[in-house]
C-alpha cells in the first residue's frame, strides 16, 4: 500500500502547504510591520498632516497676494508645474519591479506628470524672458 | 535613504517652492524664481527614486523621456495666444495623473504603507476619495475649458432645463458613493465614483461661457492642487499637501480677483449661462439704435489725430490677440515715442481669456512692462490724457457699468477712457460685446470708430504715420 509515487506525491503536497504556510506568515509579518507605526506616534498622523496643509494654505495666500498682477500667467504656469509634483506619489507606484496594474497606473501617471513639469517649467521660463525694462 | 532624511529633503523641495512663488512679486526676481522651481521639482524626484520602495527605474525612465519630449515640444511651439488653452490642457494632466496615483493606491496600499489590500484604513480611504474626486473633476472640466478655448466647441454657454438640479443630484450620490466606498472598500464604488466624478466635472464646466474662462481657469487651477492635497493626505506625504496648498490657494486667489474685475459672485459664474443671449441682444440693441450717428474714421484720420496728442493710452483686450496685432501696435507705439508722445498701456483685470494673458501678449511684442499699467494704477490719468485707443475691448470701457443700474454689467470696475479727450475704437463691426450690452460710448461726438481688423489697421496707421 506504500508505494513510493503516493509517498512522493504526498511529501510534494505537504511542501506545497508549507510554502502556502509560509507565505501567509510572511504577509502576516508585513501586515504587522505595516500597522505598527502609526501606533506608535503620540499624535494622530491625520492631525499633523491637517497642521502642515493649514498653515501651507495661509502661507500660499499671503505670497501669492503679492504677485504682482503683470505676472498673474506665468503664476498659473508655474503653479501648474509645481502641482505636478504629483509626481512623487506615481513614482511609488512605478518602482516595484514585475507588472502589475499599481505599476501601469503609476507609469501612466509618470508620463502625464512629466508632460506637465517640462512643459510648465518651459512655457513660464520663455513667458518671464519676454518681460522687459525700458531701455 | 532614511525617512528623515527624504522627509528633510521634501521640505526644501517645500520650501523652494514657495521660493518661486515669491519671485513673481516683481518681473526682476521672477526668472530666479522659475529656477528655484525646477530645483525643488528635481529635489523631489530625485529624493523619491532613492526610497526603498522605488528599485526598478527603466519604466520610470520611459514616462519621463515621453513625457519630457511631449511637454518640452508643445511648450517651446505654442503662441503666447494660445496660451490659456495650453494651461488648461495641463491643468487636466494634473487632474488625471492624481486619478491614476488614486487607482495605483488603491491596486497596492502596502507600497504607500496605508494598510493592505482588503484592509486599508478608513481614514486613508476617505482621502482617497476626496483625491479621487476633485482629480476626476479637475480632468473633464479642464477639457471642455480646453475645448471652448481651442474653438473645437462652440464658446457659447451650454445650458439645459433641470441642469442645477442634475448637477446638485449628481454631487448627493458622489457622496453616497464616497460613503459606501469607505464602508465597503469595493472595487465597484471606486469606478463609479471615478466615473461619477468625470461627469460632474463635465457638467460643471459646459454651460460656462467662454468669456468667463478667465474664472474658469483660475478655478480649475485650484483645483489641481487641492487634487494633489488630497492625494498628499491619502499617502501621508508633506510635500504634496503643501505644494497642493499653495497651489489651491493661488488659485482660489486668482478666481476672486477675476470675479472681482467682473464684480460678480463665483456662484453666479459657477452657475452659468451668462453672455448665452449674446448674439440675440445685440442684434436687438442694434436695431432699436439704428437711427443714432457713429462717426467712423479712416487709418489717416487716426494717424492724424494721433501724431497731434500729447499723451495716448492704449487699451488692449481679446480682440487684439485675437487679431495678433501686438506686434503691429508696439510698432505703431514705437512711431509715436519717437515723435515725444507719451503711450502707455491700461490693462484691465479680466482682459484676455486668462489672468495676466494681456501683458504676457504686449511683452511678446517687446512693449516694456514699466509703460503697462493696471486698472488702479491708471484711471485717474485718463481725463488729462489727449487720446485713448482702444483695441479690442469693450466692455471693460462701458460707462453703463456706472450709470445703468439694470445693465447686466453694473458695478463693473471700468477703464474710464471716456474722460479722454478723444477715443478711438478699433472694432470689426458695431456687434455688443460677450455681456450683450450696447456700448455708449459708440455715439459721443468725441468717439471715432475704426472698423476694421485690429492688426491691419494698426499696419495702416504705421503707414500713415510714416
Amino acid at each position: 500500500m506504500a508505494n513510493p509515487s503516493a509517498l512522493a506525491s504526498r511529501a510534494g503536497e505537504l511542501a506545497g502547504n508549507a510554502q502556502i504556510l509560509a507565505n501567509r506568515l510572511r504577509d502576516l509579518a508585513q501586515t504587522l510591520t505595516v500597522t505598527a507605526p502609526p501606533s506608535a506616534h503620540a499624535a494622530p498622523p491625520f492631525v499633523f498632516e491637517l497642521t502642515v496643509f493649514v498653515l501651507a494654505v495661509f502661507v500660499g495666500y499671503y505670497v501669492v497676494w503679492r504677485v504682482t498682477p503683470a505676472l498673474h500667467s506665468p503664476l498659473m504656469s508655474v503653479t501648474n508645474a509645481i502641482s505636478s509634483v504629483i509626481v512623487v506619489g506615481a513614482l511609488i507606484a512605478a518602482g516595484p519591479r514585475g507588472i502589475s496594474f499599481a505599476k501601469i497606473m503609476g507609469f501612466v501617471a509618470v508620463t502625464l506628470a512629466a508632460v506637465n513639469i517640462f512643459g510648465g517649467f518651459i512655457v513660464t521660463q520663455r513667458m518671464l524672458q519676454m518681460f522687459q525694462r525700458k531701455k | 535613504m532614511s525617512e528623515s532624511l527624504s522627509a528633510l529633503l521634501y521640505l526644501v523641495a517645500s520650501i523652494c517652492f514657495i521660493m518661486a512663488l515669491r519671485g513673481l512679486s516683481s518681473p526682476e526676481t521672477a526668472r530666479a524664481g522659475n529656477v528655484y522651481g525646477i530645483a525643488g521639482m528635481a529635489i523631489a524626484i530625485l529624493t523619491t527614486l532613492s526610497t526603498p520602495q522605488v528599485v526598478s527605474y527603466w519604466l520610470i525612465i520611459v514616462g519621463v523621456i515621453i513625457g519630457g519630449a511631449i511637454g518640452t515640444y508643445i511648450s517651446q511651439r505654442i503662441h503666447m495666444t494660445a496660451l490659456p488653452q495650453l494651461v488648461a490642457a495641463f491643468h487636466s494632466l494634473v487632474g488625471l495623473s492624481a486619478v491614476c496615483v488614486a487607482a495605483a493606491a488603491f491596486a497596492d496600499p502596502q507600497a504607500y504603507g496605508i494598510g493592505i489590500k482588503g484592509a486599508i484604513y478608513a481614514e486613508s480611504l476617505v482621502e482617497m476619495a476626496i483625491g479621487l474626486t476633485i482629480g476626476a473633476i479637475t480632468f473633464t472640466g479642464a477639457v471642455v475649458a480646453f475645448a471652448k478655448l481651442q474653438g473645437l466647441v462652440s464658446g457659447r454657454p451650454l445650458v439645459f432645463p433641470g441642469q442645477h438640479i442634475l448637477n446638485a443630484g449628481i454631487a448627493i450620490v458622489i457622496v453616497l458613493v464616497i460613503l459606501a466606498f469607505v464602508a465597503s472598500e469595493a472595487a465597484t464604488a471606486f469606478w463609479l465614483l471615478t466615473a461619477l466624478a468625470l461627469a460632474f466635472g463635465f457638467l460643471l464646466i459646459v454651460p460656462i461661457g467662454g468669456a468667463d474662462m478667465p474664472v474658469v481657469i483660475s478655478m480649475l487651477n485650484s483645483y489641481s492642487g487641492w487634487a494633489a492635497c488630497g492625494i498628499g493626505f491619502t499617502l501621508s506625504n508633506s510635500l504634496l499637501i503643501i505644494t497642493g496648498g499653495l497651489v489651491g490657494s493661488s488659485g482660489a486667489i486668482l478666481s476672486y480677483i477675476m470675479c472681482k474685475g467682473m464684480n460678480r459672485s463665483i456662484v453666479n459664474v459657477i452657475l452659468g449661462g451668462f453672455g448665452g443671449e449674446s448674439e440675440a441682444a445685440g442684434a436687438g440693441a442694434g436695431a432699436g439704435h439704428g437711427d443714432r450717428m457713429v462717426k467712423s474714421g479712416s487709418a489717416e484720420d487716426a494717424a492724424f489725430i494721433l501724431k497731434n496728442a500729447g499723451s495716448v493710452i492704449v487699451v488692449p483686450g481679446y480682440g487684439m490677440a485675437v487679431a495678433q496685432a501686438q506686434h503691429a501696435l508696439r510698432e505703431m507705439a514705437d512711431i509715436l515715442k519717437k515723435d515725444g508722445v507719451n503711450v502707455r498701456y491700461a490693462i484691465h483685470p479680466v482682459a484676455g481669456r486668462m489672468p495676466g494673458h494681456m501683458n504676457v501678449l504686449l511683452a511678446e511684442a517687446n512693449v516694456p512692462y514699466d509703460e503697462v499699467l493696471e486698472l488702479d494704477e491708471i484711471n485717474r490719468d485718463f481725463p488729462s490724457t489727449d487720446v485713448a485707443f482702444v483695441i479690442g475691448a469693450n466692455d471693460v470701457t462701458n460707462p453703463a457699468a456706472k450709470t445703468d443700474r439694470s445693465s447686466p454689467i453694473y458695478g463693473m470696475p471700468i477703464l474710464d477712457v471716456e474722460r479722454a479727450k478723444t477715443v478711438l475704437f478699433v472694432k470689426r463691426s458695431m456687434a455688443s460685446g460677450y455681456a450683450g450690452v450696447e456700448n455708449e460710448l459708440f455715439y459721443r461726438d468725441n468717439t471715432m470708430m475704426l472698423f476694421g481688423d485690429a492688426k491691419k489697421m494698426c499696419e495702416e496707421i504705421v503707414k500713415a504715420l510714416e
